[in-house]
């Protein structure tokens, strides 16, 4: 029988056509919208005089543009609130669930799909976001897509698109203290570049990745699109079964056994191929902090900030670009370096196990009086979880608020902008030039490392802490 | 159909000869609040393109009048970062209707290819001659044949090929997109439904 690779079994049951010359016609099963992306789909298919095709499959929910702080009350902001409404209407319309601000079930959609358990294993996933890529870590193939997807998604529960290449990124070993599923990531991505992943769709594995929790795995094939790839995604196991039983969408009674049997069978065959693999050691790793202006322009948080002696031509520029935009110098110890803000949040690491290991840390200090600090739940399910373990007591203790759920600061698009020139230590995904706020500076960093600085005010090894 | 026919073009080109241009630089997220397909060109490169005080930049490539056509040739890896498909409508809005560059981000090439925007690979010696003479002369032209997938520096004649999957090719061409190729198949897609 042929050798088959995860993203094969899965991708492979979901070609409805393959277009000669051209693309695959791929089912999905499961499609996410948020406000941004898909007003326009909407409209399209309205100009078209087509309908929503399968609206059960569509969920909807608000959370690029939604403020952080009193979401009872009107979005002041005239263009975020049309589209906040927009979305409702266009769902409303089409019979599509909506999860709006002021729902229990709100949040960032990435967040919300695994929680409410609508993300499974073995499903296509979709979304006009590129880090639907959450989602693979619970055994699924999903991706984002642009707005014209997202309409052909609405039309027909389809896509068209060309089977990506297969890449197998492997880490064995144990993690050491300190270290979290976001510096392994960071790491990675560090390796093989902004661009290492181009054209493929990657499966993590390894002991490292296997022992990983479900939040740590979405951390990582969250970030798997920052080196280029289409996905990432994890095989699933015992964890994931662990995970999704008993949540709200999650297959009961009999239905249960039958889907776990079957989520049984999606993992790569043995001498299956990749187009390409790596392997790394998680013993190599420690925690990672970034100096420049994309997510591959990182270091180990002991290390300085590399010379570029290396580098020629248009990457050289690139460099110095970089550094120049974020007032670094070659050669400098990123540890110590001053900070202004400190945002722990996103589809990243906007999970309750990511405010456990902030907590762990902050318990019993202060933040440090030059920082502010955002602490913004990816989700009223996580808000909850963080009030029931008692942990917002900490963070108030500790002199920071907690906010409510939405995108926030990882793009700014609402009030939470990093202002022109301030250094933020964030969790989120991207350090791109004004992706925080117009001319703000951002260091990608796990929890830990941000809780380091949150106390220090300072870039800090939070092994030091620990 | 939501973009113009795709015919040969013979034009000018504007040059950003950097790399990783991302998404956020095509189109800066703040300016992605619109609920229609229209009038994005006008923010395309913002913050590039104007100061904090909103005046233009003055050596900006797209405030340089030297500069004009409906061809970009932008650096390495154009494209990363956010998938958003504001930066390829940006760029159509504006007047562009090729990219040309070494290496593309695999979203925005799929975005592009669905809106009209043709994006053209091609190695980096070649790329490198086509800086070249536009630095010597902003008015060098440039033929785009899609039909024989040909790029030509019309000045001197040197030409190269660019890959591109005959569905797309007949897609531009005709001014259809993939739905309108979708919904021609609901029958199919219902019988896997049914399976
Ligand atoms: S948290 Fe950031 S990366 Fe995630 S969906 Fe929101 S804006 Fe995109």
């Amino acid at each position: 029988m042929e050798k088959k690779t995860l993203f094969d079994k899965i991708w492979d049951a979901h070609v409805i056509k393959k277009v000669e010359g051209g693309p695959n016609v791929l089912y999905i099963d499961r499609h996410y919208i948020h406000e941004v992306t898909s007003p326009v789909a909407f409209s399209g298919l309205k100009n078209r005089g087509l309908k929503v095709f399968r609206p059960s499959q569509t969920t909807a929910a608000p959370d690029h543009n939604v403020p952080t702080l009193h979401q009872g009350r009107p979005i002041t902001d005239v263009q975020s609130k049309t589209q906040v409404e927009q979305l409702e209407k266009n769902c409303k319309e089409s019979g599509i669930t909506h999860y709006g601000l002021g729902t229990e079930e709100h949040g960032i959609i990435h967040i919300i799909g695994p929680q409410l358990g609508l993300t499974q294993p073995g499903m296509t996933i979709v979304c006009g976001d590129s880090h639907t890529s959450t989602h693979g870590a619970l055994g699924s193939i999903a991706f984002g897509i642009g707005t014209s997807e997202v309409e052909m998604v609405l039309a027909s529960q389809c896509i068209m698109q060309a089977k990506p290449k297969k890449m197998r990124i492997s880490i064995d070993g144990n993690l050491s203290n300190g270290v979290t599923a976001k510096d392994v990531v960071l790491y990675v991505i560090a390796q093989i570049s902004t661009s290492g992943g181009t054209g493929h769709f990657v499966e993590f594995a390894g002991s490292t990745i296997r022992q990983m929790s479900m939040d740590g795995r979405m951390t990582v094939c969250n970030m798997s699109i920052e080196c280029g790839a289409r996905g990432g995604m994890i095989a699933p196991d015992e964890t994931t079964f662990e995970y999704i039983k008993g949540r709200k969408f999650a297959p009961k009674g009999e239905d249960w056994n039958k889907s776990v049997a079957k989520w049984k069978t999606l993992h790569t065959d043995e001498d299956a191929e990749f187009d390409k693999e790596y392997h790394f050691k998680a013993e190599d790793i420690e925690p990672m902090i970034t100096f420049g202006t994309n997510p591959g322009m990182g270091v180990g948080i002991s290390q300085d900030i590399p010379m570029g002696d290396n580098l020629q031509g248009s990457d050289k520029t690139s460099f110095i670009k970089a550094l120049d935009y974020m007032n670094f110098k070659p050669g400098e110890k990123m540890e110590g370096k001053k900070i202004d803000y400190v945002f722990l949040g996103s589809c990243t690491n906007g999970r309750i196990e990511d405010f456990i290991m902030f907590a762990k840390m902050i318990e019993g200090k202060k933040k440090a009086e030059n920082v502010t600090v955002w602490l913004v739940p990816g989700s009223k399910g996580v808000e909850k979880q963080i009030k029931a373990e008692g942990l917002d007591k900490i963070f108030e203790e500790a002199g920071i608020p907690l906010r409510e759920p939405g995108c926030s600061a990882c793009l700014a698009m609402n009030d939470d902008k990093i202002p022109a020139g301030k250094y933020s230590v964030s969790t989120s995904n991207r350090n791109f030039q004004g992706r925080q706020g117009p001319g703000s500076r951002t260091l990608l960093a796990s929890p830990l490392t941000a809780a380091a600085a949150a106390i220090t005010g300072v870039v800090t090894d939070p092994r030091k802490l620990l | 159909m939501s973009y113009d026919k795709f015919s040969k073009i013979i034009s000018p080109a504007v040059p950003l000869p950097l790399e990783n241009v991302d998404t956020d630089q095509i189109i800066p997220a703040r300016y992605l609040k619109a609920i229609e397909r229209k009038g994005f060109g006008e923010n395309l490169f913002h913050d590039w393109r104007y100061d904090k005080n909103n005046k233009p930049v003055k050596d900006f490539v797209l405030n340089n009048k030297k500069y004009s056509g409906k061809i970009l040739v932008g650096g390495k890896n154009f494209g990363s970062g956010s998938s958003r498909e504001h930066a390829a409508w940006a760029l159509y809005d504006y007047g562009f209707r090729v990219v040309v560059s070494s290496f593309f981000a695999d979203i925005f090439k799929g975005n592009s290819l669905n809106n009209g925007l043709l994006p053209v690979v091609v190695s980096p010696e070649f790329l490198q001659k086509i800086f070249d003479k536009i630095e010597k002369n902003p008015e060098t032209k440039f033929e785009v044949d899609i039909e024989k997938q040909k790029f030509t520096i019309l000045s001197t004649g040197e030409s190269t090929t660019f890959e591109i999957n005959n569905y797309k090719k007949h897609c531009l061409e005709n001014g259809l997109d993939d739905i309108d190729y979708l919904i021609n198949m609901k029958k199919s897609i219902e019988q896997f439904e049914n399976k």
